[in-house]
């Protein structure tokens, strides 16, 4: 080991000793030196050796299995400003549509995961119900229980907002961020365990008048989100299980709910409390976060349903493709109600589209995948999806959203305007589902054209 | 529409009179059901336990506790626990929020979104400040008190309540906050638009979108 890398490490360990002391001032005030106590900020070392087992194993090695040393591919750190902790799913190696739990998008709004000790951890259900009850989780476990695969999405995935942080990281330096992971790894999907939220609603006996049910976590930031009774007595899952074990940490363990087909931030992690009420609660993440404002002042608050999205995850813009020849264009589609019903590829700029082979079964408010076998002749090409949900909705691209939602939208923006129409712009942020073309070009690298249309990429020329 | 086979052969061996009793029965049964719980699984909440989660608070204020503070009061706690990310008065330290000015600002080319500009109501920053902060890993320490003085300084700082004025559970959820009518759906919906099933927002659709009904 070089000295470089003992000081890095030692210096790693002292401030992460230093963000544990309770008293004094905060070491991570200063933004660089929270940077360096982020996991995965910093490339290379970390990387190579993230979740492989050794180069001969033994049986012990392999009691908790570890994956080839050729493969090397992790979530990256957020590309946003590292207030709390962020994860995002590389997607341009996803394969079927499951995501495997490490690969699971994180959002922390704070800087600490806690690790929960389950034998101690309850969940109460109180407020307008006949039976206030504390559920342990050896009780939860008890009560008949289900499984579904379902995708969760960070409201924010895809957001210009993002696009922002992201020309900043390249700026400095950064060579890990690539649009597909860095603008829409914010989405993951997996097989969800638990118990029906409804059954454990059931049961406490919720009273005439309610109509909403707040959900709180036993994590230090306290995250709390007011809930629709309506859906949670559809669909939500109070979930234990993620992928055939137990929930990860950093995903809520031992306990979350998990709320097919909205916004990520209604998948409250470490699940403590539900308190029924009668009234949304305006919790601070409904209000001065996760409100949509509009060009007018006013703002749109409690949308929740994701749109109909769906993303060529190969070839994208983490790929180059070696030469002409026979390529299977491969992607993800979901929304966030009922199941997709069709996903149509374009390989020649939105002239054409063909519908592609959807994998089977189409689970509902999950990731579907599909594939379209595409021979490729070496010279540039445009190619995009898009996806219409079983009730007809179809995916837009980004001026349709715009327009949608009466977005003051410039397909090329002026520079001088840039700084103010980030500010103003609602499709900066939320809940953006746009059609996502990538230009596989004549040397077989791939870019994306849909941000850097709005906005030129100097360090990623079209 | 018959939408199992099982129901529709119970329908055919019934005679009217047997059936419509039956119909009662079930009723009964349905109405017992939702009284009692079927799995008798968990335990009712200690009194410690129901006063440790009943922290939520509301708009109508119903779980703030006893206390209060002025933003004179509030002043040298900020000072002393909250001002290392949010500044002296509120204007935020690099990426940590800003919680003071922006007052109507929101539909301006250059909104600013703070505490005072943006929040619907007093109670959530209420809310907040007393389950959140201050952030990890600083002690959470705030009495009651500290977090309504604490909440008086922040509006105070925004211009919306006197330096004087007391904040307590009856006044706190008396304050207009300015952007109270800034939001819609208000209130937000507690259930999916009647028309098409979905919740906000709708999507573009093709000539054969399905209205679905819940």
């Amino acid at each position: 080991m070089s000295s470089k890398k003992t000081d890095r490490r030692s210096f790693l360990k002292k401030s992460a000793a230093l963000a544990g002391l309770a008293a004094g001032a905060i070491p991570f005030i200063n933004g660089n030196a929270l940077a360096s106590v982020t996991p995965g900020l910093v490339k290379g070392e970390a990387e190579a050796k993230v979740g492989t087992a050794p180069e001969e194993p033994n049986i012990d090695d392999m009691l908790y299995g570890g994956r080839s040393s050729y493969e090397k591919t992790v979530r990256i750190n957020s590309i946003n400003s590292p207030a709390g902790l962020r994860n995002l799913t590389p997607l341009q190696d996803s394969i079927g549509v499951i995501t495997p739990s490490s690969y699971h998008y994180l959002v922390q709004g704070d800087m600490h995961v806690p690790n929960i000790n389950p034998d101690e951890h309850t969940l109460i259900v109180h407020g307008m119900v006949d039976r206030p009850t504390v559920f342990t989780m050896e009780e939860i476990k008890r009560l008949p229980s289900v499984s579904e695969v379902h995708f969760l999405e960070c409201t924010g995935n895809s957001g210009l907002y993002h696009y922002k942080s992201l020309l900043e990281n390249v700026k400095k330096g950064r060579k890990d961020v690539s649009i597909i992971q860095g603008m829409h790894g914010r989405t993951s999907c997996s097989e969800w365990t638990g118990v029906p939220l409804s059954l454990l609603l059931k049961e406490a006996g919720v009273q005439k008048g309610a109509s909403w049910v707040i959900a709180e976590a036993g994590d230090n930031i306290h995250h709390a989100k007011s809930i629709p009774l309506m859906k949670a007595m559809d669909d939500i899952i109070v979930a234990y299980g993620q992928n055939g074990e137990a929930l990860r940490r950093e995903q809520g363990y031992p306990l979350r709910l998990v709320v097919p087909g909205f916004q990520g931030v209604c998948n409250v992690k470490f699940l403590a409390s539900l308190k029924v009420v009668d009234e949304a609660y305006d919790m601070q993440r409904e209000i001065s976060a996760y409100t949509n404002t509009k060009p007018n002042g006013m703002s749109s608050w409690f949308e929740s349903q994701v749109g109909p999205k769906s993303l060529i995850t190969f070839p994208s813009d983490a790929h180059k493709l070696p030469g002409p020849g026979v390529y299977e264009i491969s992607g993800i589609a979901w929304n966030g109600r009922g199941k997709i019903a069709k996903v149509e590829v374009s390989v020649d700029n939105g002239m054409s589209w063909t519908d592609a082979k959807l994998q089977l079964p189409i689970y509902s408010k999950a990731w579907t995948r599909f594939r379209l076998p595409w021979k490729w002749d070496g010279t540039e090409a445009v190619i995009m999806s898009r996806c219409t949900n079983e009730f007809g909705e179809i995916q837009s691209t980004m001026e349709g959203l715009a327009k949608l939602w009466g977005d003051d939208f410039k397909p090329a923006i002026p520079a001088a305007d840039i700084e103010k129409w980030w500010e103003t712009a609602p499709i900066t942020e939320f809940l953006n589902n746009p059609i996502q073309p990538w230009k596989v070009k004549a040397d077989g690298s791939v870019q994306d054209v849909l941000y850097n249309k709005l906005l030129p990429n100097p360090f990623y020329p079209v | 529409m018959c939408y199992t086979t099982s129901y529709c052969r119970t329908r055919s061996i019934l005679s009217k009179s047997n059936f419509l009793l039956m119909a009662i029965a079930l009723l009964a049964c349905g109405v017992a059901k939702a009284q009692s719980p079927t799995y008798k699984v968990g335990r009712p909440p200690t009194e410690a336990e129901l006063h440790k989660w009943d922290n939520l608070v509301g708009p109508k204020g119903r779980e703030l506790p006893i206390g209060s503070g002025s933003a004179k009061e509030g002043a040298p706690i900020f000072a002393e626990k909250c001002s290392f990310c949010h500044g002296q008065n509120g204007e935020g330290v690099g990426m940590y929020p800003r919680l003071v000015g922006g007052v109507g600002s929101l539909n301006t080319p250059k909104p600013i979104f703070t505490v005072g500009s943006r929040m619907a109501y007093a109670t959530s920053i209420w809310d907040f400040i007393n389950r959140a902060m201050p952030v990890w890993p600083l002690p959470r320490d705030l009495s009651p008190s500290d977090v309504y003085a604490l909440t008086a300084f922040i509006l105070y700082k925004n211009g919306i309540i006197k330096e004087a004025d007391n904040m307590n559970k009856n006044t706190l959820v008396e304050v207009q906050m300015p952007n109270r009518h800034g939001f819609y759906p208000d209130p937000p919906q507690s259930k999916p638009d009647d028309a098409d099933g979905t919740w906000l927002p709708l999507w573009e659709h093709g000539p054969d979108w399905k209205p679905a009904a819940k």
